[in-house]
């Protein structure tokens, strides 16, 4: 019925009041279109662009001179260097296993059994992320170097037991300490997610512990796994710090850029090294995001928490294994403060603070600590800003999808991307101060020349080289909130960025200051981002500990590892006590 | 702008629309909806496609609101009212159409320049604002001076019953109470629409049913043209001055309440709006369909003899025959009992009509008619199809 007949509509009731509504609109449109060609080309310049002269830079000799894939012929029939991919290998794939392995074994323990202490074995078993890898490295030469706690015996009164840390082992043994943590977090996210009715199930079912661990417990954690595996390969197949402070003769392809680069100038030898250091990572990175394409979410809103059942023998033995680990973890971390605070180890244990005077050594001392510090503050300040703004754009934005799908692909490229293989990209890239166009014969002055040897350009690599983890996590915020709330907001004709302002940020504060603590720790412990970026003028913590152990200074490089791990653990520590405050503030609209 | 107490439209009060179980409002606000159809339509949609790819959502349709109207789109999940509420409201754009509110081409205006308020059903209220904030925060950027917009909204949450509460966050307050915030904030500021999407779903049983009277009683009182979307028949039933009864992207039906209870248009709209037995059949004359051996009287049938139909009769329209007399009752079968169901308030019989054992049908009957007959231990018995409740339908080719 009712069939419509066209008829005349009726009158609008203010049709006036229209045309200023309609240049607000207007404005609210192309700020959201600036703001996103912003943030494409915010990427564009921090991620892509730097690439292309370091790639180039590959196929042409030390004169500058074309020689196609020349340097790659060279590198490939240099056994030595042919050697030290093979070395990469073997560390990163002996660490992976180790890593993923025990750090599986270690967020069962946490997650799927009754085990006691769990609070303080998570606590302990991600303190070194807070550590920097080159950090626990001068702990490990404390503990298995020639002069060494465990090579002594403890000064004698147990057979002293040489490992041969300087190579493989120390190397290995280091990026365990790197990449356990990591493990452990991925491992203990994958395991968290489960759903407990599937056990029930599987006990009603009639099937027994080892059959019900390899039919729901693994299939569940698959995905978790294999992301694991590939950080856990990544980390320790580009890691610069442990192998340059233990590595001894053991040569790997992050040490061999350094050496080409700083040792021999040979910039081109560097970057085509840098290629041989990328592609795995590349691979790695790009395998990952397939698979993790294939997952399906394996809990919906109705799964049933799992509470695990105490079983003595099994809680037990869990304790006894992480313990284990724990022990040595913080066996290690102990050794770099002890050393610090020494006369002269092993023989005067006698305290004194002496090392923490770094007037007599090289590397910048103080000056250094604060350079770091102000550094990782600025990273903190400005990446928390970028990210999210461009995490919120790309997610909440509307319109210019293409633009927004390109800015998602590009804030997860970093992930993939070596800290050394970028610090000598933004090398090629800001330090040229006049850019030839391939193939033109044209060239134009580079309009990024003057932050090279800055502190922008500290803080940009370290805002891109951490970009992706914090994009993903402002992502997982953002997609937590009700979509509805910017169509709520347009129908009161409230423009996006007050809205954003307004509720999206105050919703996202947790996520946000996460972020924020995220970039200061990773800021405060980076080396390979930096190395090849910092000016003279600019002397930085963390270069600093290399730069004493190189000239034998270890007890005030263990020093200033212990200053860099007291100022992340602050940093943290702060954070805690802050959130608990705001947490309390907003428990009105968090709980009932 | 207080419009708790604008007067609405002038109007007769509307007699067959009336929502049976809905509270008269106090105010005669009611415009029947043959008083509506005279005016000048306030929305109209005209020839709107959407398509995602291949997909096509809508077809091609058209729809006229009226002013002061409540409209209900109803449809099974996947028929395209989300969608078509979506375009209305410009958060999605329409392949193809036009969309004109209040006289004025909006089809390509985004969502900020059309005059509507929305509520979803996630009420999307904003969790870190108090229900006042909540219901302030389209004033305050429409820069209204502070005093009125407090007296706005402490109006608006009287208005919605939630008087006193504004201090509290979304997540202090009831399922109910945080729908109630939404509708307020939705009509703060004085839009031409309201847009309902699903805004019931997300509530316990009892507070649905209270909360559709107050929504439709609020409705009428304010005379606000509002569009509702639900894939609850009894909802739209209740609610709606008018139903769009949507399948597929297109409008199946469009009627009062009654009428597409009553008189619906295709097998889709009569099984998806209550419970409708079917009987596959021939016709045999102008009146006469025969169904198996059965031979029925249907005076509003339309089919040309021989051709195969369905017919239709709701289970609640059948009568029980206490003494059968063959010839003073048309349409008087016997049946057997399947099963019977204890619905409650009465009793629903499986049966098979002899004659057509094939598809068994469904008699409701009232607790108190079933005690009379001893329903309990019932076995057989005599029912009459009453012809001028028979809706009979061409068979659609399968």
């Amino acid at each position: 019925m009712t069939a419509t007949s066209p008829r005349p509509l009726a009158p609008s009731g203010t049709p006036s009041g229209l045309p200023s509504r309609t240049k607000a609109i207007d404005t609210e449109a192309w700020i959201m279109r600036i703001l996103l060609t912003l943030g494409a080309l915010w990427l564009l310049v921090g991620v892509v662009l730097p690439l292309i002269p370091m790639i180039g830079r590959s196929f042409h000799d030390t004169s500058g001179q074309w020689v196609g894939l020349g340097n790659y012929v060279q590198y490939l029939t240099t056994p030595s260097l042919v050697q030290s991919f093979l070395n990469s290998f073997g560390v990163a794939i002996t660490t992976t296993l180790l890593s993923v392995g025990l750090g599986f074994v270690y967020a069962y323990g946490l997650t799927r059994t009754a085990m006691p202490g769990k609070l303080l074995f998570r606590t302990l078993g991600l303190l070194p992320l807070y550590i920097p890898p080159l950090a626990n490295a001068i702990g490990l030469i404390f503990l298995f170097g020639n002069q060494g706690l465990v090579t002594k015996g403890l000064f004698g009164l147990l057979p002293g037991v040489d490992i041969n840390l300087y190579g493989f082992n120390g190397i290995v043994m280091g990026e365990f300490l790197y990449c356990f943590p990591q493990a452990v977090i991925i491992m203990i996210t994958a395991l968290n997610l489960t759903d407990a009715r599937l056990y029930e199930a599987a006990t009603v079912l009639g099937a027994s512990p080892v059959k019900t661990f390899f039919t729901v417990t693994l299939p569940s954690v698959k995905y978790g796994l294999i992301s694991a595996i590939f950080v856990c390969f990544i980390l320790a197949f580009t890691d610069f710090g442990v192998p340059k402070v233990v590595g001894g003769n053991f040569n790997v392809l992050a040490t061999d850029i350094y050496k080409q680069v700083i040792g021999q100038q040979n910039f081109a030898m560097g970057a085509t090294i840098s290629v041989f250091l990328l592609i795995p990572s590349v691979l790695a990175f790009v395998i990952d995001r397939l698979v993790q394409r294939r997952q399906t979410a394996l809990v919906s809103a109705k799964s049933v928490p799992l509470q695990p059942k105490p079983n003595p023998l099994l809680d037990w033995a869990m304790v006894i294994f992480c313990g284990l680990v724990t022990l040595f973890a913080v066996t290690v971390f102990a050794t770099i403060i002890l050393a610090s605070v020494v006369k002269v180890w092993p023989y005067d244990f006698s305290l004194s603070l002496k090392n923490y005077n770094f007037g007599t050594v090289g590397g910048g001392g103080y000056g250094a600590y604060w350079n770091s510090i102000r550094m990782a503050l600025y990273t903190a300040i400005f990446g928390t800003a970028i990210v999210f703004t461009g995490a919120y754009l790309v997610e909440k934005g509307r319109g210019l999808q293409w633009l927004r799908s390109v800015s998602y692909f590009l804030s997860t490229i970093p992930l993939a991307l070596p800290g050394l293989v970028l610090g000598l990209a933004y090398v090629f890239f800001f330090n040229n101060p006049i850019w030839r166009i391939p193939f033109t014969g044209m060239a134009i002055y580079n309009p990024f020349h003057g932050l090279y040897g800055t502190m922008a350009i500290l803080v940009l690599a370290n805002i891109i080289h951490f970009y992706t983890v914090c994009f993903l996590t402002a992502t997982t915020a953002l997609k937590q909130i009700d979509p509805e709330f910017e169509a709520v907001s347009a129908a009161m004709a409230v423009p996006f960025y007050k809205t954003f302002w307004r509720v999206t940020m105050p919703l996202s504060l947790p996520a946000i200051l996460e972020i924020g603590i995220y970039f200061f720790v990773n800021a405060m412990v980076t080396i390979s981002a930096i190395i090849f970026l910092y000016p003279a003028n600019l002397p930085l913590a963390a270069v600093a500990i290399i730069n004493m152990d190189d000239a034998g200074d270890t007890a005030s490089a263990a020093a200033m590892s212990t200053l860099i791990v007291l100022t992340s653990l602050g940093v943290r520590l702060a954070y805690s006590t802050l959130t608990r405050g705001l947490r309390q503030r907003s428990a009105a609209w968090l709980n009932r | 702008m207080t419009f708790s107490e604008q007067p609405a439209i002038a109007n007769t009060p509307s007699d067959t629309d009336t929502v049976p179980g809905v509270a008269t409002p106090l105010t005669q606000t009611v415009t029947a909806a043959a008083d509506r159809s005279s005016q000048a339509p306030y929305l109209r949609i005209e020839n709107v496609r959407k398509t995602f790819g291949k997909f096509v959502a809508l077809k091609d349709i058209y729809l006229d609101v009226y002013p002061g109207e409540f409209v209900c789109l109803l449809g099974p999940s996947g028929c395209g009212k989300t969608t078509l509420l979506r375009i209305i409201s410009g958060l999605e754009q329409q392949t193809q159409g036009r969309v004109l509110q209040g006289g004025k081409d909006v089809s390509h205006l985004p969502p900020s320049m059309r005059d509507f308020g929305i509520v979803f059903q996630s009420y999307a209220l904003f969790p870190n604002l108090s229900a006042t904030q909540n219901v302030a925060y389209g004033l305050q950027n429409q820069k209204v001076p502070k005093a009125q917009i407090e007296t706005r909204v402490s109006e608006l949450l009287d208005m919605v019953g939630l008087g006193g509460m504004g201090h509290k966050y979304p997540a202090q307050l009831s399922g109910g109470q945080q729908q109630r915030v939404a509708l307020a904030r939705a009509l703060a500021l004085s839009p031409g629409l309201l847009l309902l999407d699903e805004p019931l779903s997300a509530l316990d049983a009892q507070v649905r049913i209270r909360l559709r009277a107050e929504i439709t009683d609020l409705q009428r009182r304010l005379g606000i043209t509002t569009v509702m979307v639900t894939h609850d028949q009894a909802e739209a039933l209740a609610m709606a001055d008018r139903i769009v009864v949507m399948d597929k992207g297109y409008i199946a039906q469009v009627g009062t309440p009654h009428s597409v209870y009553q008189h619906p248009t295709s097998p889709f709209v009569a099984n998806f709006i209550g419970v409708m037995n079917f009987l596959d059949g021939v016709v045999e004359a102008d009146d006469t369909v025969r169904c198996g051996n059965i031979l029925l009287t249907a005076p509003h049938n339309t089919v040309p003899p021989g051709q195969a139909v369905v017919i239709a009769l709701r289970p609640e329209d059948m009568r029980v025959i206490d003494t059968p007399s063959a010839t003073l009752v048309p349409n008087q079968v016997k049946a057997e009992v399947l099963g019977r169901e204890f619905l409650g308030a009465g009793y629903r019989l499986d049966l098979t009509l002899e004659g057509n054992a094939r598809q068994p049908i469904a008699l409701e009957i009232s607790a108190n008619r079933a005690r009379a007959m001893g329903v309990e231990s019932l076995t057989a018995l005599t029912i009459q199809l009453p012809p001028e409740m028979i809706r009979v339908f061409p068979k659609e080719n399968p």
